[in-house]
């Protein structure tokens, strides 16, 4: 039971950071709770899906499928990252005055959360799946089931538990800091990901350029621990990263300041057009 | 943009059409919750592929950080991974979702 329980909170952290994250960087956004409920619902129901069909996903592409899969829905999810980041850079100033100002919700910004409902589901899907192919496989194995299947469910309880705590140790950020801070944990989150999808396609064999292993850290933290898997979820750790993994890794935050940049000096700034 | 991807995706099939006819193939059975051969001896610096197969009703994880490799295999069904080039040395792996068992290395050399 303890065993499951691990297994499945291990897959559950990951996606719990990336959840609590982008919620606390969308803090006082009106319907977001709608969205994120949205991106939940959606992604909890697809990871059911994507796990009936992962034969049939593995299979495909000479038995890359998975790998492909993977990486797309990490590349979509760090061009959401980096349209969140943008339209924070440009309106993140106005909405934490007026929340100062009012105390409560702001009305901006359907359009970021849509984005950012693509990312939690995306990060739902893609670790969700596991869990309910892992918990597939307890039920399907028959023996000791009931036991394997508490743990599981616990650990599910126990991520989520996780995520709240992200959350709201999140939010106990000064309301003046908390986009600064979320952006910045945005940022190395989109890097991290961008450099595990690079790794997923050469896996699939799509990417082989620059594939030496640059240096191997896994006495000091292996990608197996819980923390290791944290680090890994939060600024991209990977304890053997290859030379293809470090340049896009610096290259993703690099656009990512750059983008962040562009978008605060934009003179039209103050139009509330710039807001759609 | 889409069009890049297709242009991506073309590209990758052709690739993966030509990784297939390659020598360094090597197969790796799960029966029982358990990988046979156990030990895989691989060439050291070259890229390597192992197609995974599946004998179980349950699928499995082929987990190895070593690696760098996280891949669900499906019951009664196959993966391929793709690993490499690797540095001489021992390069351990597991099935995550029955760690007790299915556990391997790979030895390149």
């Amino acid at each position: 039971m303890l065993g499951a329980l691990i297994i499945v909170f291990r897959e559950v952290i990951e996606a719990g950071l990336i959840v609590g994250i982008v919620m606390a960087a969308t803090r006082g956004v009106v319907g977001r709770g709608r969205w994120f409920s949205i991106g939940r619902g959606c992604s909890v129901l697809g990871a059911g899906v994507v796990a009936m069909c992962a034969g049939v996903i593995s299979d495909a592409f000479q038995g890359a499928g998975q790998e492909l899969f993977n990486a797309r829905a990490l590349v979509v999810a760090v061009i959401m990252l980096m349209w969140h980041n943008a339209w924070m850079a440009r309106h993140g100033r106005e909405i934490a005055d007026e929340m100062r100002r009012v105390g409560a919700a702001v009305s901006e910004g359907a359009r970021p959360l849509t984005a950012l409902a693509v990312v939690v589901a995306l990060a739902v899907l893609r670790e969700g799946s596991e869990v309910v192919l892992f918990l597939y496989g307890i039920m399907a194995s028959g023996t000791s089931g009931s036991a394997l299947m508490v743990g599981g469910v616990l650990g599910i309880i126990a991520g989520a538990a996780f995520t709240a705590l992200t959350y709201f140790g999140l939010l106990a950020i000064p309301s003046r800091y908390i986009f600064s801070v979320t952006s910045w944990l945005i940022a190395l989150l989109a890097a991290g990901m961008a450099a595990q999808a690079v790794q997923f396609l050469n896996n699939a064999g799509m990417v082989v350029a620059l594939d030496r292993t640059v240096w191997d850290t896994s006495w000091l933290l292996s990608d197996g621990s819980i923390f290791g898997r944290l680090m890994h979820a939060l600024v991209g750790y990977t304890e053997r990263p290859t030379e293809m993994q470090l340049v896009v890794y610096i290259t993703t935050l690099f656009a990512m300041f750059l983008l962040m940049r562009i978008a605060r000096y934009s003179p039209r700034q103050r139009l509330p057009a710039a807001a759609e | 943009m889409r069009a890049g991807l297709v242009a991506i995706g073309i590209a990758a099939l052709l690739a993966a059409g030509a990784a297939v006819a390659r020598a360094n193939d090597y197969v790796l059975t799960i029966k029982d919750h358990r990988f046979t051969p156990a030990e895989i001896k691989v060439p050291a610096n070259q890229r390597v592929m192992i197609t995974i197969v599946n004998d179980d009703v349950t699928p499995e994880e082929f987990d190895s950080s070593a690696l760098k490799v996280e891949k669900v295999v499906a019951g009664k069904s196959k993966g391929v991974v793709r690993i490499g080039p690797l540095n001489p040395g021992r390069y351990t792996f597991i099935g995550e979702y029955h760690e007790a068992t299915a556990k391997g290395v790979v030895i390149a050399e």
